[in-house]
């Protein structure tokens, strides 16, 4: 589910800038001026000289000398000098490479541009301190032309950690194509760096990219249709397990959210909507459809359909989910076909027929008045299995059979 | 060479400097730019009302005209922060009073707003023209009666989505005769009545009103005889639209709306006859901005129906009654459309059946896989993309590619996702121009923020609540950065003796500040 919206850069309402920003801008502004790279240890402080010009400026400027020292560097925020620093991370160098992951520019997703190979063919391996951080120059396709270095760095990771506890789910690969990878002179001590992608969906194939220090290039096959590079998460195992907790706390407790102004906005004039001119004209008609054997009901506003089919194809879509479990728990997997065909029609039915309580709670079949008064005097609506609805659907009945 | 620029050439460059990032930046050139800048600046943005003082402000950029302060946490809105967390802005009202008193211009988010402050607004600056209120609280309209009935030079009183006490004063009719400098009005989230004919009188004599937005209690008549006497009116929100399609003022309302060409973003509809509707086709063919989120009265086919004739329409705000069939219509017809948001219409925002959703949410419920990648190619995708929520099924998979791709992200809103403390660590770690994290029920704890606490010092505000993080971590990190606030928010009863330093904590909500702990903090919010 999806918070209200993914809200895109809009140019109306308040400026998003902040009183500070401008000293993050003015970062880039002497990049232009000075060689990218500096060197690493105590560089931070080398630079002090250049921002004293400006220490005379009251604090709020000074505050912005702590942040420009950090990211005119093209220091990553994570090697910060004061910090616990991602080399206290007891795991060694998996955090590291995790989060160095997030410097790489890979490919899109899909995407085979062939000139990607040229880009990853790293360059000699030069002595990569963990906390050395490259600034991110954007290139066309999003691709950092200097993540080579970053591979290597890679190599130090200890990829042989990737190999182990892989979930078939979760690794989703990016970047398509060929992987080159020349690593000479690694200094991590393991001469091969493995990679290994497996990818999402049911192909279920492991790709192997080794890296051998003599600098062979070995390819990625091409087969698969997805993605990119997993980068050695191998807590993914646990993550599986962990997935469904936050899913169905979601569900719980009512997240995606509305600001509590819109709630109770909304709760008043859903109150007051209701009596208009002395005729009921609300605005929509939720009504619950529970199924037989489903863990949970669902509700459906009558009145986004018009007809019996629309409403019919709509709970099939809903439901279905429910029934192919029935079946591939009793049946073999590849019958989720099955599923869909017992599904093609509820409303004149064949293993399922559907079935409203009327305003004086009587349990009616679905089909017999016109849609419009039908959806005024539907409270709820129950899809019963054909068996169950003996006596009430003899029609149904007399269809299914003449269908089968 | 710069130095031999007189300050007022200088000056006069400066002037069109109008974006604030542009303005730090050239004030940090050097010492002369600086002072020049300063004196020059009229508009300042602050994104967190407790990160400088009013007095260091005034101080600074002492002729600012036009002020805009942020208070409360962005999840404020959904009742997480408690109600007496602070943001009150009467201290910036008094230092202003005191040393800046040209004040024009205030614009207030998620702010608690007296009516002792409203009071010494109109009282103390002369000049004032404009009052934009969003999301506040802690005002009734006797501080709306004071606004209107002493800035003279009132051009705009701008109230969104604030809770009012509504004492049923007249505070429509304290807006003197003389005054007709009006040009925007919004009222739609008074709940009151107000004094219709004072609105009337109101409307006739400001011929600049080009907004005006109404609450409920201007029924259509009303309504008809406003539009009728502005014509001009290029934003109108519907109060309510509820009359007997058969009467003669319906009829003038159709006859006068189909005069309104100017009109280019309609809201409103707080309380709908569908059936009334008809009578805003004429201006549907000219609008760019529609915000029909407010009103649940409108059903699907209405909706499309009024879609069908908005072929420039740039912003779309809707409910889901819309259905995805609505959807396919809003993007068969609206193709220059920029913004699209859709609200649900069920109270407790639990989805109804009516966007089912092509996309993320259809993938995910049927295949129960995570959502990682469909975010993933948005962030890609999307190489502008300033602000995202994520929720849903989520790993730490969809962290990476948002530290890895979201280049210009500065918000960033996560609930229920991750699985470890890797997934926070991607976040702060990659996106470089961060300003506010916000997160919310996810399995990030004490590894992930101590990782690197120099990184809290280049962003706005972090906001973990339900997370794994504990008081000792917070101490901890508090102790390290000096220039950080970290408060801890404790709504229960647990003061006594102290939390032990391996308790989780509820909810920790910390920022970057010149300024130290602050003063006014209620019992339940402990700063560390």
């Amino acid at each position: 589910m999806i918070m209200e919206s993914i809200i895109f850069p809009t140019v109306k309402g308040m400026a998003e800038e902040d009183y500070f920003s401008g000293s993050q801008e003015i970062l880039h502004f002497f990049d232009l001026m000075s060689p990218p790279l500096l060197g690493v240890e105590g560089g931070g402080r080398g630079n002090a000289p250049l921002m004293s010009s400006s220490a005379s400026v009251d604090c709020i400027s000074q505050s912005g000398l702590g942040l420009k020292e950090r990211n005119y560097l093209g220091l990553s925020d994570c090697s910060s000098v004061d910090s616990s620093g991602v080399s206290n991370v007891s795991e060694e160098n998996k955090s590291n490479l995790n989060l160095k992951a997030t410097e790489l520019r890979l490919g899109l997703p899909g995407s085979r541009s062939p000139e990607r190979d040229s880009d990853f063919i790293l360059l000699s391996s030069d002595k990569l301190d963990e906390k050395q951080l490259f600034p991110l120059l954007p290139s066309k396709d999003g691709i950092c032309s200097l993540m080579q270095k970053s591979i290597v760095s890679g190599n130090k990771r200890g990829f042989s950690d990737t190999m182990d506890g892989f979930s078939e789910k979760k690794c989703s690969v990016f970047a398509e194509g060929k992987w080159m990878f020349n690593a000479t002179g690694s200094d991590s001590g393991t001469p091969q760096s493995v990679i290994e992608a497996k990818l999402a969906g049911n192909a279920g194939k492991n790709v192997i990219l080794s890296n051998n220090s003599s600098g062979t290039q070995p390819t990625m096959k091409k087969e698969v249709p997805t993605r990119a590079l997993q980068e050695g998460h191998n807590k993914m195992n646990g993550s599986n397990n962990n997935s469904s907790a936050p899913a169905a706390k979601a569900q719980v407790v009512g997240w995606p959210p509305i600001r509590s102004f819109r709630k109770n906005t909304l709760a008043t004039t859903l109150k007051t909507n209701d009596e208009v001119d002395g005729k009921p004209v609300p605005g929509a008609l939720f009504v619950k459809v529970s199924m037989d054997g489903a863990p949970y009901l669902r509700k459906v506003d009558l009145r986004t359909y018009s007809t019996y089919q629309e409403l019919s194809s709509a709970l099939e879509k809903m439901f279905m989910c429910f029934t192919i479990r029935q079946c591939g728990s009793q049946e073999a997997p590849g019958r989720e076909m099955m599923g869909e065909n017992k599904f093609k029609d509820l409303v004149h039915g064949s293993d399922y027929v559907l079935t409203f309580e009327d305003k004086d709670g009587d349990w009616m079949l679905v089909g017999d008045v016109p849609w419009e008064m039908f959806i005024e005097s539907c409270k709820r609506l129950k899809i019963m299995k054909g068996s169950d609805a003996i006596g009430l659907a003899p029609r149904a009945m007399e269809k299914s059979k003449n269908q089968n | 060479m710069i130095n031999y620029f007189p300050e007022e050439v200088l000056e006069q460059v400066f002037s069109f400097l109008t974006s604030h990032r542009d303005r730090n930046v050239v004030s940090l050139v050097c010492k002369s730019w600086y002072n020049v800048e300063r004196f020059s600046r009229g508009k300042v943005f602050i994104g967190n009302c407790y990160a400088i003082s009013p007095e260091r402000l005034i101080s600074r950029f002492p002729r600012v005209r036009s002020l805009t302060l942020k208070g409360k946490p962005h999840f404020a809105d959904f009742n997480l922060v408690p109600r007496d967390w602070g943001g009150y802005v009467y201290p910036w009202i008094e230092a202003m009073a005191k040393g800046c008193t040209n004040l024009e211009e205030l614009r207030l988010k998620r702010m608690s707003v007296s009516d002792e402050s409203l009071q010494l607004i109109a009282k103390s600056f002369p000049n004032f023209k404009s009052l934009v209120l969003v999301s506040c609280e802690g005002f009734t309209t006797d501080g709306l009666a004071a606004v209107a009935s002493n800035c003279r030079f009132l051009r705009e009183l701008d109230l969104q989505e604030n809770e009012v006490e509504d004492r049923r004063g007249q505070w429509l009719s304290c807006f003197p005769d003389s005054c007709t400098s009006l040009a925007s009005l919004n009222f739609a989230c008074l709940e009151g009545e107000v004094n219709l004919a004072a609105l009337e009188r109101l409307v006739a004599r400001c011929r600049n009103l080009k907004s005006l937005r109404l609450n409920h209690a201007v029924t259509p008549d009303i309504l008809q005889k406003i539009l009728a006497l502005a014509p001009q009116l290029v934003d109108l929100g519907a109060g309510s639209f509820v009359h007997d399609p058969e009467s003669e003022i319906y009829n003038k309302l159709k006859n006068v709306m189909q005069k309104c060409s100017s009109i280019r973003s309609l809201s409103g509809f707080l309380d709908v006859n569908a059936r009334c509707l008809p009578a805003i086709y004429p201006i549907c063919t000219n609008l760019t901005s529609l915000n029909l989120s407010y009103a649940p009265g409108i059903y699907n086919k209405e909706l499309v129906k009024i879609i069908r004739k908005c072929k420039k329409l740039q912003c779309l705000w809707i409910l889901d009654t819309i259905g995805d069939k609505g959807l396919s219509v809003v993007a068969s017809t609206c193709k220059e459309l920029q913004e699209l948001r859709v609200f649900p219409s069920d109270r407790n925002g639990v989805g109804n059946a009516a966007i089912t959703g092509e996309g993320l949410v259809a993938i995910s419920a049927v295949t129960m896989q995570p959502l990682d990648e469909g975010f993933g190619a948005i962030v890609q995708s999307c190489k502008g993309l300033k602000r995202l929520s994520v929720s849903g099924l989520l790993t730490d998979q969809v962290f990476l590619y948002i530290g890895m791709y979201a280049e210009q992200l500065e918000m960033l809103s996560i609930a229920f996702a991750g699985n470890s403390d890797k997934g926070m660590m991607y976040v702060l770690n990659g996106c470089k121009k961060l300003k506010k994290l916000e997160i919310r029920d996810s399995p990030f704890g004490n590894k992930a923020l101590l990782a690197d606490t120099g990184k809290y010092e280049t962003m706005q505000s972090l906001w973990m609540s339900s997370c794994k993080v504990t008081f000792g971590a917070c101490k901890t990190l508090a102790e390290k950065m000096p220039r950080l606030n970290v408060e801890i928010i404790n709504e229960g009863d647990e003061m006594e003796g102290g939390p032990d330093d391996r308790q989780s904590v509820e909810k920790m909500y910390l920022y970057r500040t010149l300024v130290g702990p602050r003063k006014d903090a209620p019992d339940s919010v402990w700063t560390l």
